[in-house]
């Protein structure tokens, strides 16, 4: 019974995962409702983020008189289509006809951007969607009613217009994309400096430690509601102040688990090992104490977006959010709230974020179940 | 022939696909004492576990067999019956006496529980039953200590206290598992004794769970050795003792460390301390004044020349892992200490980081001391990157192969992560991450006590041999008497952070001086108690 002789029987595990890592995307996947929510998250994200592609109010690619434009990227002055803006608006029938005269465009699905103001509407502001009406109804605002060239399903307000006569659907991809963009940043810069701060006052402990809590202590009793309130009406809200303003009380979320571990690892015999061999401190805790508190961290990960997310609507539910006119989830229930005429405003808002949290949940309890050592694969 | 108390007939337990016991089958007679005896893995524990059904289901299961106590069939019985026979007819103790009491709850209040769940004692007879029963296990002075909380008490005693629990409703058999394995030598001695004795007195029968041969040869009437969930030979104690039959069994008794140390050869001083001090401030009040300290290391003078063993020995909380890791600078002291020529006391810990290369340690635990993230050739190849940077990854990875190889690995290790290894190879490992350094100086800290014996005299080998081929300074940290004696030049005793005595190993085995020493040896190599060393 030599010890030496007899090596682990399990073969080398093939890819670069290592087993543990294994384990937890096994565990992931058995977790059907995470899984999928996870899937169904993604791709939502991924078609949002080229929301440009998929409802704008200029045509994706055109051919003018020979020449290739991509109008979704580039502004053209009217001039080249003979007109005498300075930007071309191309659901203007004089230039539509003039572009698809002398060439055609590429237009996608959904002919409106998120800014776009339709005044070829049949009914007042704000319009019902479009499959509550016939056809007739529904071009009945075109100058030239059924036999409009531009009375196709692409031009039409799939789920109505709102308060301003903006397309709701263009809305709602642009805010979903902006949400979540928002609620990423907010989340991974919150964890840097949450994790950073974490790991400073567990690993050195003692004063540092004592110094540090009693900061954040004082530091979560500010009430970060009126602060926003105060300096979103002395600053002009934009995307970056918003996220700087909500980042300063949103980092103190991950300090205390991460401050936890490393509390806890520092003490483990393979840290004593690696200061008796000399090495620094910051190796230390990058190398060796981090990856035990990143269990932690990432199992809050998504709790972290979802709950961003939400702060972010309720800011512009209140009107504290982004800059007026931005496609915003919050503004769209701010719309429904006020035009309760008009139940798909309110409808698609609440259904839309409700799926997005949800998923978003549902994620989150997977990726912690995974991480959970005490789980067993059945 | 009577009947038997407990029969197991043809048990198997199973977790998920693995067979932990494999068709296990023997016999407790009233009043007669049966060992377990197995290195782990080898199933003995879930034997015992399965006894009282207290092992995690549905992630355990029973496939076969059965479990007879007076003729009744454990196994069948539902959770209402098995709560009648648990802690009243059958008993258990088990090995962490840390951690099987609960931390919140007073002395009284634990014992009286179980008068009170089996007997409905009420609380003044639960009281004067549990003194009674405090008295028996030997606790002094059991008024007072009615009110003290676990962590008032010192190991021994809190064993002591399970014992009376165990022993309230005066069960028929006692299952004891591993219930010395965490306590010092001499303690375990005295806990020993007790066991017997109360065992005589009351007339239960015991089931006793060890790895510990010697445990074993004092105090079972009849053994059973396990390995890999069977028994391969089971009989009378002294019929195994005097002629075992299995390879494995004649392997076990085998595997004590053997040998002796290398003579030692230099002369030069590696590392000497003169008044070493490590003392940790007790603080008390809202100022947090200093009111005192506790004296971990106090004032040590120790020598440890090229070449040499010295082994530090002494009773858990005798400082001689504060003092191995004083002398590496891992905790802070005061007093001098000299490192080849070179006072590092004053050092900073940058200054420092150039002798590291030197000085290297290897821990106890060869489960805490790996990190689980690393693969091994990373675990190993970490201090070069502090001490060899300029090396080229190739350099590295053939350092990193050699030393693997020197310490018996396969170099195909480094790709796998420790939780694919054995405790010995892990510790194999770590002795390689101190290796690959090429010390001068190595603190070895309980090295063996996770290890199984049979791999611990493995271990013992490749240190001497290492030893032998590089010309290393081991200062060897154990209270383990049998693995010191194999590896040990010199041996310093240690007690309450004081050198109690110092000396060649021979002297210290053969003629030792002080009344400790003496104690301590008794009971580590006879397991006899010798009085005037209770604790």
């Amino acid at each position: 019974m030599n010890e030496v002789a007899t090596r682990p029987s399990d073969a080398r595990p093939a890819g670069w995962l290592s087993p543990i890592n294994r384990r937890r995307l096994e565990n992931f996947r058995r977790n059907r409702r995470g899984w999928w929510s996870f899937w169904i998250f993604l791709a939502l994200f991924v078609v949002t983020l080229g929301a440009e592609f998929i409802a704008n109010d200029r045509p994706i690619i055109a051919m003018y008189k020979g020449e290739l434009l991509v109008p979704a990227f580039i502004n053209y002055p009217e001039a080249k289509f003979g007109g005498f803006l300075a930007l071309t608006d191309y659901r203007n029938p004089l230039n539509y006809e003039e572009i698809e005269a002398n060439g055609w465009m590429i237009w996608p699905p959904i002919r409106f951007s998120y800014g776009t103001v339709d005044s070829q509407v049949p009914v007042p502001f704000p319009s019902p969607p479009s499959w509550m009406m016939t056809w007739e109804e529904n071009c009945s605002g075109l100058p030239m009613g059924l036999e409009d060239p531009l009375c196709i399903n692409g031009n039409m307000h799939w789920l109505g217009t709102d308060g301003s006569g903006r397309d709701v659907l263009a809305r709602l991809i642009y805010g979903f994309r902006i949400s979540i963009l928002f609620g990423l940043t907010l989340t991974v810069f919150s964890s840097v400096i949450g994790v950073a701060a974490g790991a400073v006052q567990g690993y050195f402990g003692g004063w540092t430690d004592l110094i540090f809590q009693r900061f954040i202590e004082i530091w979560t009793a500010i009430p970060s509601l009126y602060v926003l309130l105060i300096i979103s009406s002395v600053i002009a809200p934009s995307f970056w102040v918003l996220l700087g303003i909500l980042l300063l009380f949103s980092w103190v979320a991950l300090v205390g688990i991460v401050r936890a571990e490393f509390l806890r690892g520092r003490n483990f015999e393979y840290i004593h090992a690696a200061r008796a061999l000399g090495v620094s401190n910051a190796t230390i805790m990058l190398r060796h104490l981090l990856p035990n508190a990143m269990v932690a961290t990432l199992t809050f990960m998504p709790f972290i977006l979802s709950g961003s997310v939400a702060t972010l609507t309720s800011l512009d539910f209140l009107g504290f959010g982004l800059p007026v006119g931005s496609p915003s989830l919050g503004e769209l229930l701010a719309q429904g709230k006020n035009n309760l005429q008009a139940p798909w405003l309110g409808i698609t808002g609440f259904v839309t974020i409700s799926v997005m949290l949800t998923l978003l949940v549902f994620t989150g309890e997977a990726v912690r179940d995974a991480f959970d050592p005490r789980k067993t694969l059945r | 022939m009577t009947e038997p108390l407990l029969s197991i007939r043809d048990l198997h337990v199973r977790f998920g696909e693995t067979e932990a016991v494999k068709g296990v089958s023997f016999d407790v007679m009233p009043g007669e004492t049966v060992a377990l005896v197995g290195e782990s893995g080898s199933g003995k524990s879930v034997t015992a576990l399965s006894v009282l059904k207290l092992l995690p289901y549905p992630a355990a299961s029973h496939p076969k067999g059965e479990i007879l106590f007076k003729g009744r069939d454990l196994m069948k019985a539902n959770d209402a019956e098995l709560r009648q026979v648990r802690g009243n007819d059958i008993s258990m103790i088990f090995q962490e006496p840390m951690t099987s009491l609960n931390p919140v709850h007073t002395i009284e209040r634990q014992v009286g529980e179980v008068l009170a769940v089996h007997r409905g004692l009420r609380p003044n007879a639960a009281r004067a039953r549990t003194i009674e029963l405090l008295t028996q296990v030997g606790i002094p002075d059991p008024q007072t200590r009615l009110g003290a909380y676990p962590h008032q008490l010192s190991g021994g005693q809190r064993q002591r206290v399970m014992i009376a629990m165990a022993l309230a409703n005066e069960p028929d058999l006692l299952i004891a598992d591993e219930p010395t394995t965490a306590l010092d030598v001499t303690v375990q001695a005295q806990i020993l004794t007790l066991l017997r004795d109360l065992q005589k007195r009351l007339g239960m029968a015991m089931l006793f769970i060890t790895h510990d041969l010697s445990i074993v040869r004092k105090l079972a009437d009849r053994t059973c050795v396990m390995t890999r969930g069977e028994i391969v030979e089971s009989g009378q104690t002294r019929a195994i003792f005097a002629n075992p039959g299995h390879a494995y069994t004649r392997h076990l008794m085998a595997a004590q460390p053997k040998g002796g140390p290398a003579p030692t050869a230099g002369e030069r001083a590696i590392i000497e301390t003169k008044e070493l001090k490590v003392w940790f401030p007790i603080r008390r009040g809202l100022l947090r004044r200093t009111v005192g300290y506790v004296r971990a290391v106090d004032d040590v003078d120790i020598t440890i020349r090229e070449g040499e063993t010295v082994a530090i020995v002494g009773e858990s909380g005798s400082g001689k892992s504060t003092l191995g890791r004083a002398l590496l600078r891992l905790v802070s002291s005061e007093g001098r200490i000299v490192f080849l020529g070179e006072d590092v006391q004053r050092k900073s810990w940058k200054a420092m980081r150039p002798l590291r290369a030197d000085m290297q340690i290897v821990f106890q635990d060869p489960y805490g001391s790996l990190s689980p993230r690393m693969s091994v050739g990373d675990i190993v190849a970490e201090g070069l990157k502090v001490h060899a940077s300029g090396i080229g990854a190739a350099e590295r990875e053939a350092r990193v192969i050699e030393a693997l190889k020197d310490v018996g690995l396969d170099p195909e290790a480094r790709h796998r992560y420790p939780h694919e290894f054995s405790g010995g190879q892990r510790q194999r490992v770590a002795i390689a991450r101190a290796m690959v350094l090429a010390p001068k100086f190595l603190v070895l800290d309980e090295p063996t006590s996770a290890l199984d014996v049979s791999i611990q005299a493995q271990i013992v080998d490749l240190l001497r041999d290492l030893q032998a081929a590089k010309g290393l300074t081991y200062m060897f940290i154990s209270h383990d008497l049998k693995v010191v004696r194999a590896l040990a030049n010199r041996v310093v005793v240690m007690k309450d952070g004081k050198v109690v005595e110092e000396g060649a190993a021979a002297d210290i085995f053969e003629r030792p001086r002080e009344a400790y020493t003496r104690a301590l040896l008794a009971a580590a190599l006879d397991l006899a108690v010798v009085e005037g060393a209770r604790t």
